[in-house]
């Protein structure tokens, strides 16, 4: 089974149902939903069949499968899957079925085709997919730079207010720190000696300024992609502007992809460099965990709100990955996925409110609870993984980010738990606000707003929730498979844990 | 008394050439004894016929590796490679120019005499018919272009220079709508053309001067000659420098490279969107080809003195291409701002003095040329009862209204922006790959910033199409006749088949990337 080419299949898989559902007629809305569910169920199976064939102890890249593409520039289709990646495609395998299913109705007001709608998100899942395996760094490159186009189009036909003003400004960031990158790519691909391949690359020796300068190429993508202060400022308008949907995969899954690129790209190739640009970053991390909550608490737009808290987030997982500790890597790609979790669940969560009401706008709910107690509920365990409260898969994640830190830098941790008591006044405060309190009488005038979650809304959130208190009580089986992964990072750049051995003590600390 | 001796002439290296021409002529001929209401479709035909013919030739020349004519022309690699790329992409242009199902007549005018936006004047606009000259004018330049990118002496360069020049001079006047508009366009380019010319044959006099007086050699302007002045003239460095400078005037004001670039708007806006494309698409060929043998053949020994102020140019060309490109409302100037910037990227790869960047140079210019045809031949579609609807603020919503059209609109401008998957990005790593190797870090830190500036303006039509509503003066867009659409898909399914499988023209191209000395 483990011959079996599971990365490049993952990856075409959902461009081909893409492509199913683009050419089944627009009058028949209903059956392009249908199979397109059906399609990314399929990619779910497939990827949880890779889940069982990952080897814990194997080697640190498995799946590898290579094909020459353009021999001329020696690039390859080269797919590999290590600890990161591999919780990232299943992070990505089990949002995208949910996330269309969330989105069965968001199509229907839009007067664009709705095939399209749920085409463009099957192509978006096959380029995260293929970014996350990409083992060839101009194959990855490619993919990096794909993504844009289908998640522009579900922004700029499918979203809500300023869906123009948002999708321009998102395509364009994202293209400007591409094209740094793709500087640096040419640059790392004449000094490696004209070869891509991401093994081949970890090799070669670089000069310390043409490290440093490649680094920054690859480093300003990703943190414009992440985005870390004070590259984020398209992200609270992409994230208020998409369909609640699409919204969530940017969020949860499309930005990963920096800090993914960080810890895949940035330190294994460029250690050095890393080491002598890490208290810039770990400055920018800081900067963006307490700057974004600030901001996230004066929110009065819920889907801007949830983009904020996010940049906070990233802020954690920034300092996780420049701690150069394995407990706080990670913590990172941990909260990487607990992150994609919670966040999903809230933007969802948010997004079936925000239906409800026909406004994001926070003043313009009020005592929800009393009419959709159970939404309300929903909301507010959403709120509560989002700032990480134990017993929730974030405890665990943003617990290891801090404890790892604080071995190694003190100050950083200490700053960085103060994002901590933000989070819950920008959570709880909203929550208060939007479901608790004096009900708001214009609430009860709307139709919508009588109706609880149906059927299909929480088949949409159970699972969600199962993950998030799972991983919250039992993370071992994702940590045994990031564990190793980050493990050969830190090799990479030469670091090791100060204190007892790590193997332990991130297991202790995840019990 | 010496006895004249006639050069050896290889005909058979020398046949697309000679074939373009006498098809110019028989065009010409067509034109007197072929009754008007079938001259079209003869003229069509033969030309077609003669650039299949010249193809053909190319390809079975495809090994000559030769010099012929006396020093005049150079068969090699490049000189065949180029060749078939002009050919190719006329090929498409002919179709664009061929087609009459668009617009009743097709896009030229019926008769070019009368007087502009007077009574006649749009009566003319309405007729069936159209010049049928502008078949054996386009055949002239063709093979002017072959002549060009093959000539292995400044002299012989100048001449074709001049042979491709005047037809196009005359075809930008030929417009069938907004007649005064098209006069301009093809003065301004005619004032401007002579001056570069003039420029150019005084720095081949300067260059002519500068390789007397070696010991051995007799003086001359073939890049043999001049390329072993360059290392051992005893003349002043001062006419090297001088006759370098005036002959890059001539070749870059072809290559609408900044600051000779000031025509390029508005010849391309004002020319018929046929020959626009022509231009924006075989003269870029040819004007670089040239630029390429002169700079890596025959002043190859003084790379160092050109490279930095050529460097600068090509900054500047980018730079000036992408700012302005910015500001465009008229989508055949943002297109023509936009082939100046990709000048500008070409120059980087001219600058690239390996292999690797003259094989990408080559590259990026087939890919451009396809992309390019096929963004005209979209603009020949849009349109309303007043001919082509070009206003920016026209295009609106017309992503609503015609989703096929706008799809491979937005196709061709995600792959100008440079997005993986298409011939786009492909190209710009063909030529900043072998520039970065060369160490022209600068230039190609210059090129990625360029082409975020360029992004906007792509994504602003991309927006105008899809994202807003269309209006009340939102165009339709015609049904394509055959030919439009044969000239479109080729350009579409090129720009697509080069981003995703780029090997084959890769190998083509680096297997033609050495030139005959």
């Amino acid at each position: 089974m483990s011959n079996f080419p599971f990365l490049s299949v993952l990856t075409v898989a959902p461009l081909v149902g893409a492509l199913v559902v683009a050419l089944l007629p627009r009058r028949r809305p209903e059956l392009a939903k249908q199979v397109a569910f059906v399609w990314s169920l399929l990619v779910l199976v497939l990827s949880v069949l890779m889940w069982i064939a990952f080897k814990i102890d194997g080697d640190r890249f498995q799946f590898r499968e290579s094909y020459p593409w353009i021999p001329n520039w020696g690039v390859h289709f080269t797919f590999a899957a290590d600890g990161i990646a591999l919780v990232m495609l299943m992070l990505i395998a089990v949002l995208v079925p949910l996330v269309i299913l969330a989105s069965w109705h968001d199509a229907d007001s839009s007067r664009r085709s709705v095939p399209a709608y749920f085409a463009l998100l099957l192509v978006l899942e096959c380029t995260m997919i293929g970014v996350f395996a990409a083992a060839d760094v101009f194959l990855f490159y490619v993919f990096f730079e794909v993504m844009l186009v289908p998640m522009y189009f579900l922004i700029g036909s499918y979203g809500g207010h300023q869906r123009q003003y948002a999708a321009v400004k998102f395509f364009l960031y994202s293209l400007v720190g591409g094209l740094f990158m793709l500087a640096a790519v040419i640059g790392l691909w004449v000094v490696g000696g004209k070869t891509f391949d991401w093994q081949a690359l970890s090799q070669v020796d670089i000069s310390t300024g043409t490290e440093r300068w490649l680094f920054l190429g690859f480093f300003l993508a990703f943190a414009i992609k992440a985005p870390f202060f004070p590259f984020h400022t398209w992200l609270p308008d992409a994230g208020g502007a998409a369909p609640a949907g699409a919204a969530a995969l940017l969020v949860g899954v499309l930005d990963k992809v920096g800090t993914f690129g960080i810890l895949r790209y940035c330190l294994p190739l460029f250690p050095d460099a890393a080491k002598w640009f890490a208290p810039w970053a770990l400055a920018l991390a800081l900067i963006g965990i307490i700057y974004a909550a600030l901001l996230a608490v004066g929110q009065n737009d819920l889907k801007r709100l949830v983009s904020y808290t996010s940049i906070a987030h990233f802020g954690f997982i920034g300092v996780g990955i420049f701690a150069f500790t394995t407990q706080a890597g990670t913590g990172a790609v941990l909260y990487m996925v607990n992150h994609g979790l919670a966040t999903g669940l809230l933007f969802l969560v948010v997004g079936m409110l925000i239906a409800r009401r026909g406004s994001a706008l926070i003043s313009d709910f009020g005592g929800a609870g009393k009419l959709v107690p159970v939404l309300a509920g929903v909301l507010f365990f959403a709120g509560l993984a989002s700032l990480a409260l134990p017993g929730t898969a974030p405890f665990v994640s943003e617990f290891l980010v801090l404890i790892g830190s604080f071995t190694v830098n003190k100050p950083v941790a200490v700053i960085a738990t103060l994002g901590i008591i933000l989070a819950a006044a920008y959570v709880l405060w909203m929550v208060q606000r939007t479901t608790q309190g004096t009900l708001n009488p214009a609430l009860t005038e709307i139709d919508g707003m009588r109706r609880d979650l149906n059927l299909r809304e929480k088949v949409v959130i159970a699972p969600l929730v199962a993950l998030i208190v799972l991983l919250g009580f039992y993370p071992k089986p994702v940590t045994d498979v990031i564990n190793p992964a980050v493990q050969a990072t830190m090799n990479d750049i030469g670091k090791t844990d100060p204190a007892p051995a790590p193997g332990t003590s991130v297991q202790e600390a995840s019990r | 008394m010496s006895e004249l001796k006639l050069p050896s002439i290889d005909y058979a290296a020398l046949a697309p050439i000679l074939i373009m021409l006498g098809a110019a002529l028989v065009g010409v001929l067509v034109e007197a004894f072929v009754p008007r209401h079938r001259r079209h479709l003869v003229q069509l035909s033969v030309s077609l016929l003669a650039v299949l013919a010249a193809l053909t030739m190319v390809v079975l020349n495809a090994d000559d590796r030769l010099i012929t004519a006396g020093s005049a022309i150079a068969v090699d690699g490049p000189t065949l490679f180029l060749q078939g790329a002009i050919l190719v992409l006329a090929a498409m242009a002919l179709l664009l120019t061929g087609e009459r199902a668009v617009e009743r007549g097709g896009a030229f005018v019926a008769h070019a005499a009368i007087t502009a936006e007077s009574a006649e004047d749009r009566r003319q606009a309405e007729s069936a018919g159209g010049t049928t000259e502008v078949y054996p004018l386009a055949t002239f330049a063709i093979g002017g272009m072959l002549i060009f990118v093959a000539a292995n002496d400044l002299l012989t360069m100048f001449i074709a220079l001049e042979v491709f020049s005047l037809p196009l001079y005359l075809l930008c006047a030929l417009a069938r709508r907004r007649r005064l508009l098209s006069q301009e366009a093809a003065l301004k380019y005619f004032m401007l053309g002579a001056y570069a010319s003039a420029f150019f044959l005084f720095g081949v006099a300067l260059i002519y001067g500068f390789t007397s007086g070696i010991p051995g050699r007799s003086a001359g302007v073939d890049f043999a000659t001049i390329n072993a002045a360059v290392n051992e003239s005893p003349a002043s460095r001062v006419l090297l420098f001088a006759g370098m400078a005036l002959l890059a005037i001539g070749l870059l004001f072809k290559a609408a490279a900044a600051p000779f670039h000031v025509w390029t708007p508005d010849v391309y806006q004002g020319a018929p969107t046929p020959v626009t494309a022509f231009m924006a698409a075989c003269t870029k060929v040819a004007a670089f080809g040239a630029l390429l043998r002169v700079f890596h053949v025959a002043f190859a020994s003084a790379s160092w003195d050109f490279t930095p102020v050529l460097g600068v140019v090509a900054v500047l060309t980018m730079l000036v291409g992408a700012v302005l490109a910015v500001t465009q409302t008229d989508i055949k100037r943002l297109l023509a701002y936009s082939s100046i910037a990709n000048a500008g990227y070409l120059l980087v790869g001219v600058l690239a003095p390996s292999k690797d960047g003259l094989s990408g140079t080559m590259f990026y210019l087939v890919a451009y040329g396809f992309s390019v045809l096929a963004a005209f031949a979209v603009v020949t579609l849009v349109r309303d009862g007043d001919g082509e609807a070009t206003h920016l603020s026209r295009w609106a919503g017309l992503g609503r209204r015609s989703p096929f059209f706008a799809s491979v609109f937005t196709f061709i401008l995600l792959a100008f922006a440079g997005i993986p998957l298409t011939s786009g990005f492909t190209s710009k790593f063909a030529v900043f790959g072998p520039a970065l190797a060369e160490g022209r870090a600068w230039l190609v830190v210059a090129g990625v910033l360029t082409s975020m500036v360029l992004a906007f303006p792509y994504l602003r039509v991309v927006v105008m199409m899809w994202l807003s509503e269309p209006g009340e003066s939102t165009p339709t867009v015609a049904v394509p006749g055959g030919l439009t659409s044969a000239a479109l898909m080729i350009g579409v399914v090129a720009t697509l088949v080069l981003g995703v499988a780029p090997a084959p023209l890769l190998d083509l191209a680096t297997g033609a990337a050495e030139f005959v000395r």
